[in-house]
């Protein structure tokens, strides 16, 4: 960055900020990643030591250290904070640091709603998890908040857990139409759509998901309010309402939902297979179809999350062959990165190695989602641990492995330093191993008839219940020693080249240093 | 080297794990995978999980091997160079269609099994109303005119510190739910306040308790036998307490639990006109209580701080008789507390209503008579 000397405008060359101001004033898309980041990861502990206490209650049959209502308040929160407040805010600071850098832009497009859209986050958390020291505890219906029992049955806390969801859908909002603001206008010339990292793509569609489901959820725990305090009844039968709309509402958020923290995913995994594999990612126009196809699916397939909810029969049918129908889309990205490792040139550094993890166990948990999704055969795995094994799969050794990939991956481009490549390999065969002990075996009790969300069950799951608890508190440790390896690595470590990789491609690692100016690029890159 | 020594190791390896997974599931097939059940629409749902399973687990090891082949040979480390392809439209074709068509193999008789499933209408025998309430279930005979609610049996209640050797802990009730064998019974499901479900899976009847909502299911139970479920759908507090008993049974052994169940019924009712004793009500107080209110005002009446009203000196139990009355039937809209008249007898309400307002420090030395109770309905 030589041009700074020679500019008359002394905005361009400015460093961050001095002191702790710096993080609240901030308008820069690398600070703001950065504080993104570091809010998944304490959210990402929060709701992992509510897992610690679920798990240590369900270690074996008997109530020994929590009672009931206290589990329920765990499983909920739990829910509502590594959705809401892990995974989410991980791709929101991703998309924050990457996005610019990908596409060559000097910021995000709107720099100050980037700051609001994350100071929001921190009070919405505070408001959720004050809801524990409540009369009456906090919420304790489930991160899927079921009418009538989070509406008339639910704790008076229950509409701090209303403003709270209010509060991250509007920070959601505003980061989706910052990155879609980023995207649609600050390429750099040359850089046309087709052009984009598959990152960039899948964070463009994820972002209209967001801005379109976002307001579904604002809508339903508004009607949620109004029905608890204001005399409607929306979802109540006794007034005239319908406790089954409620789940249809919330639904139609919920599935694109999920989609919201896979799709990126398939972003950061497609960007790693190639360096790794020093090939070019294979189909790279039919995984921008796949991913706009599975987006589109994600709005017609709400109701496979209520097959025993008494649907007309006709209804149960299109929702079963719609649901099937979105293992074709997701197949194809399946078979596209196993292309892309055909006939490469592999080397398995600690950022492969989670992608290649996060690709086997996807596809896991893709299989047990196909099997969900066949409406007679769900009669029997709805709401059993067959459920949590599957979505667990999904979205941990799915969506927050593709975040510890990237973050191994691109660490060494921010900060500057290498981290200990043997550190990130025990991290992850700890956390590979752990997290198969832990999960693996909820497939088989909830076959063998283990409903979800209960304290305690009977004799017959003891052994798989505490083999699980096992792998949870490894899993659980394995995050610890992740922080250490966050930290150290932030401190120092080896200088990381510019290039980082060997077989890196895109602008953020051929266009720029280790790490790179406070701005990024203050005249645009061509791109060729 | 020491691959060679590996790899001779490895078939004896696979072996002995294999042939642990299969004792370890001959000896108890329950714990590995789904139950195949009693019914036959259990055992199509076993089939078809059976046959997606496997169709899984053969695209599984396609797709894994093809990885762990090209991991193992197109390593650099192994003087690998990349290839430069990126695209192949024949290829990307073949995997969109092939997926397709192996959809459509798994759809058409995923269709069929829930067309049955969905067919609870046509010809039934026996039609029983069940009702989901926090935390028990109400089962309602409706050709009989039988009915009557199913809690957790205190069996289950008495050792939830340290349930070690108690069979079938959680899952015993105090009044199972009989069926004769050989017939149809259609299911209607309702709930009286929140959303539960009805789940046994050897019936393979999972089913929402909506309330506002009447949905059905159905089974033919082909074998006698015990059957046990669970509430599926998170329920509140005590979600995890709510078990289901099925008896299934002869059809001669069915006829004559109706008969016992109307004359016991009979017996209820008559005792409702008797003038009962304070020691009798507060015996049967007792046990209604542990099994009704003790799940949110405690075992000892203590409540749960700012949850659920404590018994002890409430201003409710320990005022006038009318008042405390009109709480225990009524309910308190707005609040979890449920209108028990539908729910209890006369008399099980006169003995609930003079056990608290002489209990748990109470002594207010007045008794209800279920005549009374019946005045008031």
């Amino acid at each position: 960055m030589t041009t700074a000397t020679t500019h008359d405008d002394a905005h361009d060359d400015h460093g961050p900020a001095k002191g702790l101001m710096r993080w609240v004033t901030t308008t820069n898309h690398k600070d703001i990643g950065t504080l993104y980041l570091w809010l998944a990861f304490i959210m990402l502990l929060t709701g992992g030591s509510m897992a610690m206490v679920i798990r240590a209650e369900l270690f074996q049959p008997g109530l020994q250290f929590v009672q009931p209502e206290f589990f329920n308040q765990m499983t909920t929160l739990h829910g509502l904070i590594m959705v809401f407040g892990a995974i989410m805010p991980a791709f929101v600071g991703l998309a924050n640091w990457l996005i610019p850098m990908m596409i060559g832009a000097p910021d995000m497009a709107l720099p100050r709603m980037n700051n609001w859209s994350f100071w929001i986050l921190p009070f919405a958390f505070t408001m959720l998890a004050s809801t524990l020291l409540m009369e009456g505890g906090a919420p304790a219906f489930g991160w899927t908040f079921y009418a009538p029992l989070s509406t008339t049955f639910a704790p008076e806390s229950t509409d701090y857990f209303i403003f709270a969801v209010h509060l991250m859908g509007i920070s959601s909002v505003m980061g989706a139409i910052n990155v879609i603001a980023t995207i649609l206008n600050m390429r750099a010339p040359g850089m046309t759509l087709m052009k984009m990292p598959l990152f960039v793509w899948t964070w463009l569609i994820t972002a209209y998901l967001l801005i379109a489901v976002m307001p579904v959820l604002a809508g339903v725990v508004t009607m949620m309010l109004t029905d608890r305090h204001f005399g409607t009844s929306f979802f109540d039968a006794a007034g005239g309402g319908d406790p089954v709309m409620f789940q249809h509402i919330f639904w139609f958020f919920g599935h694109p939902e999920v989609y919201i923290m896979i799709l990126p995913a398939f972003g950061i995994i497609s960007a790693i297979i190639p360096t790794f594999a020093r090939k070019q990612l294979f189909g790279y126009s039919s995984m921008v179809y796949a991913t706009a196809s599975i987006a589109i699916l994600s709005f017609m397939v709400w109701a496979h999350h209520m097959f025993t909810v008494g649907m007309p029969v006709a209804g149960e049918l299109y929702f079963m062959y719609a649901t099937i129908l979105i293992s074709v889309p997701t197949g194809v990205k399946v078979f596209n990165w196993v292309t892309t490792m055909w006939k490469g040139s592999m080397t398995f550094e600690t950022p492969m190695l989670w992608a290649l993890g996060f690709i086997v166990m996807f596809t896991i948990g893709g299989f047990s989602g196909l099997m969900l999704g066949v409406a007679p055969v769900d009669t029997q795995y709805h709401d059993t641990y067959f459920v949590v094994a599957h979505f667990h799969y999904v979205l941990v050794t799915g969506a927050l492995y593709s975040i510890i990939a990237a973050f191994y991956y691109w660490v060494p481009k921010w900060t500057g330093n290498m981290y200990n490549e043997t550190h990130g390999k025990i991290h992850f065969w700890w956390s590979t191993i752990s997290v198969n002990v832990l999960f693996f075996p909820q497939h088989f009790v909830g076959l063998a008839g283990m409903p979800r969300r209960i304290p305690d069950y009977s004799l017959q799951f003891a052994e798989f219940n505490a083999i699980s608890s096992i792998g949870g508190f490894a899993f659980g440790l394995a995050q610890i020693f992740f922080l250490y390896i966050i930290i150290k690595t932030i401190k120092g470590g080896k200088k990381a080249t510019d290039k980082v990789w060997e077989g890196a491609t895109g602008l953020e690692f051929e266009a720029l240093p280790s790490p790179p100016p406070y701005h990024s690029f203050n005249t645009a890159p061509e791109i060729k | 080297m020491t691959f060679n020594k590996m790899s001779g190791r490895l078939p004896a390896t696979i072996t002995s794990v294999l042939s642990m997974l299969f004792v370890s599931s001959a000896q108890a097939e329950y714990a590995l995978n789904m139950t195949k059940g009693v019914t036959p629409i259990s055992r199509e749902i076993y089939g078809l999980h059976m046959i997606v399973f496997w169709i899984c687990v053969v695209i599984g090891v396609l797709v894994f091997a093809a990885m762990a082949w090209s991991i193992f040979h197109h390593r650099k480390s192994r003087g690998a160079e990349a290839a430069n392809f990126h695209e192949s439209t024949t290829i990307e074709i073949i995997w969109t269609v092939a997926p397709l068509i192996i959809l459509i193999a798994i759809a058409i008789p995923a269709t069929g099994t829930l067309l049955d499933l969905e067919d609870a209408e046509t010809s039934a025998d026996i039609n029983v109303q069940v009702t989901g309430i926090q935390w028990k279930w109400k089962y309602n005979y409706l050709d009989e005119g039988v009915e009557f609610i199913s809690s957790l049996a205190q069996s289950s209640r008495d050792v939830v510190k340290d349930p070690t050797g108690n069979e079938n802990y959680l899952l015993e009730v105090d009044e199972p739910i009989v069926l004769p064998i050989n017939k149809k019974v259609r299911f209607l499901f309702g709930s009286d306040d929140v959303i539960h479900a009805w789940w046994v899976p050897e019936l393979a009847v999972k089913q929402d308790a909506v309330p506002g909502y009447i949905n059905d299911s159905w089974a033919i139970i082909e074998e006698p036998g015990t059957y046990r479920g669970q509430c599926a759908e998170l329920c509140g507090k005590d979600h995890g307490f709510m078990p289901i008993v099925v008896e299934a049974v002869t059809e001669a052994e069915y006829e004559k639990w109706i008969v016992a169940k109307k004359a016991e019924a009979a017996a209820v009712a008559a005792s409702a006109s008797q003038e009962w004793s304070m020691q009798d009500l507060l015996a049967k107080g007792e046990t209604v209580y542990q099994t009704n209110c003790a799940a949110c005002h405690g075992p000892t009446g203590a409540g749960i701080l700012g949850v659920f009203p404590a018994m002890t000196n409430s201003a409710v139990v320990t005022g006038d008789v009318e008042g405390h009355t009109d709480v225990v039937m009524n309910g308190r809209s707005g609040t979890q507390m449920a209108a028990y008249k539908t729910q209890l007898s006369d008399v099980d309400l006169a003995a609930v209503i003079t056990f608290e307002r002489n209990s748990f420090g109470n002594s207010m030395g007045d008794t209800v008579q279920p005549s009374t109770i019946k005045n008031a309905r």
